[in-house]
């Protein structure tokens, strides 16, 4: 029992310790992230200001609707892609800085390592996304009498269970592949955003990618948050997104840590687990 | 760490048996094939043993210390780090040994203190006991205090083998592995390097697998010395019996005498095909 005890301690510490490391990169490489912010800040303007060119070319929409419509899937669109960035790249980063090799041969499992990068991924993102939000709206800006706030942020956290758990099973890429991985990782997160209905309701879609889209968690995202912030629903009435993002998320984890476990056996099988360069 | 893998007391640091390891080559012209990186290699070492391994690039070295440090699975024989299987027990293996390879592999941006203090959370270390152990082993190293602050990507290759050293020292390792560990120093760093190993054996009761290029550092560090050529372990004994064996002067001479190659000779094909399996 002690030994149990003993080893979730050394288990945790080490999830910290990934946590620690990216803190310190994050500190390290500080201007980089304000470049890739401000560069968010610009993306996310151009895709929102497709509202008022509508209206301006004639169209017949309700411009503030259409707006903050398109600044939530702009927002969830940038954190769900921190989450992938952070995850694919576990491997991929490592790799390039040549410390795979120490950080496989430490007695750290898997699920705590990947676990770190989960973690610091959903905290950064969740500072990202709201900093993001609050910046655009503020430029056009919206107003949010009605939004609930509160419930939009929990179905932001509900989703991002699921969406760590598809992010492991895209981590497993770099590993199998040091040259290819990180491309397919990127090919695989537009594949899951296309489908989710991040600027047009999923009915749009060919009834094959609605299909998709029962299964991608951020359909379900897209759909509570937006519910929240241009209705106003409470987190009450959210239970038909919320539901299918657990059962999701409860499928998506030991499913992705199954996937990476049995890429490192196979990276380990054909001395994949080396530095490039 | 030991508490949750225990050391046997009578347990060989390291015994392998027909370790064997192979990866798959691509060519045009004789489509897939497997080449052998280590072929049948017996050996063991005791506990405090320091055993050194000499061979060229290539002759599967780094391949060993791969599976020891269970980075690699093996094709065929097996492996125990003091009792523990290399393949089944690879959590308990991985407690007990650490590693200084010939490239110091940190994250760059990033400092010496910063780099250590996030490894050693990975063998279970809290940050109080990082704070106090982390200035202390670099001291002992030899790391200059005034610079534990800058990104490794300013530091000297000398500085940053001594952060790697100690790196491998804050988690107390029973096994050390080291690949090349002096290989591209200078003269005075490699002679500082080289003492701290001997420090580390006289005060930590570590047993150490060294592979080296160096055949004097193998000759004064090592107990028993290995010859390693394509894959083959063809004598491990100590130096003296290994020059007697050969009727040699020198190292150098033995290890032509053993092979049939010049010390200095890389083992281009091996090489070359093992770095395109990798690749």
């Amino acid at each position: 029992m002690r030994a149990v005890a003993l080893s979730l301690r050394h288990e945790l510490i080490g999830l910290a310790g990934v946590v620690e490391r990216n803190v310190y990169l994050t500190r390290r490489y500080i201007y980089w992230d304000v470049a890739f912010f401000v560069w968010t800040v610009a993306n996310t303007l151009t895709i929102v200001f497709i509202a008022e060119g509508i209206e301006a070319t004639g169209g017949q929409i309700d411009v503030e609707r259409a707006t903050t419509t398109l600044l939530i899937g702009a927002v969830v669109w940038a954190y769900l892609g921190i989450i992938f960035e952070f995850l694919t790249e576990t491997v991929a980063w490592e790799r390039w800085e040549g410390t795979i090799e120490y950080t496989f041969m430490a007695p750290l499992s898997r699920a705590m390592h990947l676990g770190g990068s989960g973690v610091f991924a959903v905290l950064y993102g969740l500072v990202r996304a709201i900093l993001l939000f609050i910046v655009v709206a503020a430029f056009f800006g919206l107003a949010f009498d009605d939004a609930n706030f509160i419930a939009a942020l929990v179905v932001l956290v509900v989703a991002s269970i699921s969406f760590f758990g598809i992010g492991m099973m895209t981590a497993v890429l770099p590993l199998i592949s040091p040259e290819k991985g990180a491309q397919l990782g990127f090919v695989a997160q537009g594949m899951l955003l296309v489908v989710s209905g991040v600027y047009y309701p999923v009915d749009v879609l060919p009834q094959w990618m609605q299909w998709l889209a029962t299964i991608s968690p951020a359909t379900y995202a897209l759909e509570g948050i937006r519910a929240a912030i241009l209705e106003g629903d409470p987190l009450s009435s959210m239970w038909p997104q919320i539901w299918p993002l657990l059962v999701i998320g409860a499928a998506s984890i030991p499913l992705g840590l199954a996937i990476f476990n049995r890429g490192e056996v196979y990276a380990k099988r054909h001395g994949k687990l080396k530095r490039s360069g | 760490m030991r508490e949750l893998s225990p050391v046997p007391p009578d347990a060989l640091a390291v015994e392998a048996r027909d370790l064997r390891k192979e990866f798959v080559r691509k060519d045009r012209k004789r489509g897939k094939r497997r080449v052998p990186a280590l072929a049948d290699v017996s050996l063991t070492l005791e506990r405090g043993e320091c055993v050194a391994i000499l061979g060229q690039n290539g002759s599967g070295k780094s391949t060993l210390v791969r599976l020891l440090s269970t980075l690699l699975l093996p094709d065929g024989g097996s492996a125990t780090v003091f009792g523990y299987d290399v393949v089944r027990d690879g959590k308990a293996v991985r407690r007990l040994v650490n590693r200084v390879s010939v490239e110091a592999s940190f994250f760059k941006k990033m400092s010496p203190s910063e780099n250590l203090h996030y490894a050693a959370r990975f063998y279970g270390m809290t940050p109080s006991e990082t704070t106090e152990r982390i200035p202390m082993i670099l001291e002992r190293v030899g790391f200059p205090s005034d610079r534990r602050g800058e990104p490794m990507e300013n530091l000297s290759r000398g500085m940053q083998q001594k952060v790697a050293l100690a790196r491998a020292l804050l988690t107390s390792p029973v096994l050390l592995l080291l690949d090349e560990p002096t290989t591209g120093l200078d003269p005075r760093s490699k002679l500082e390097v080289q003492d701290f190993i001997r420090e580390m054996r006289a005060e930590h009761d570590s047993t150490i697998l060294l592979c080296t290029h160096d055949l004097d550092e193998a000759e004064s560090l090592a107990e028993r010395v290995g010859i390693l050529d394509a894959g083959r372990l063809l004598a491990l004994e100590p130096a003296a019996d290994l020059k007697a064996r050969f009727a040699a002067e020198t190292l150098e001479e033995a290890f032509f005498a053993a092979t049939g190659r010049g010390f200095e000779d890389e083992q281009d094909e091996l090489d070359a095909e093992e770095r395109k399996a990798l690749a």
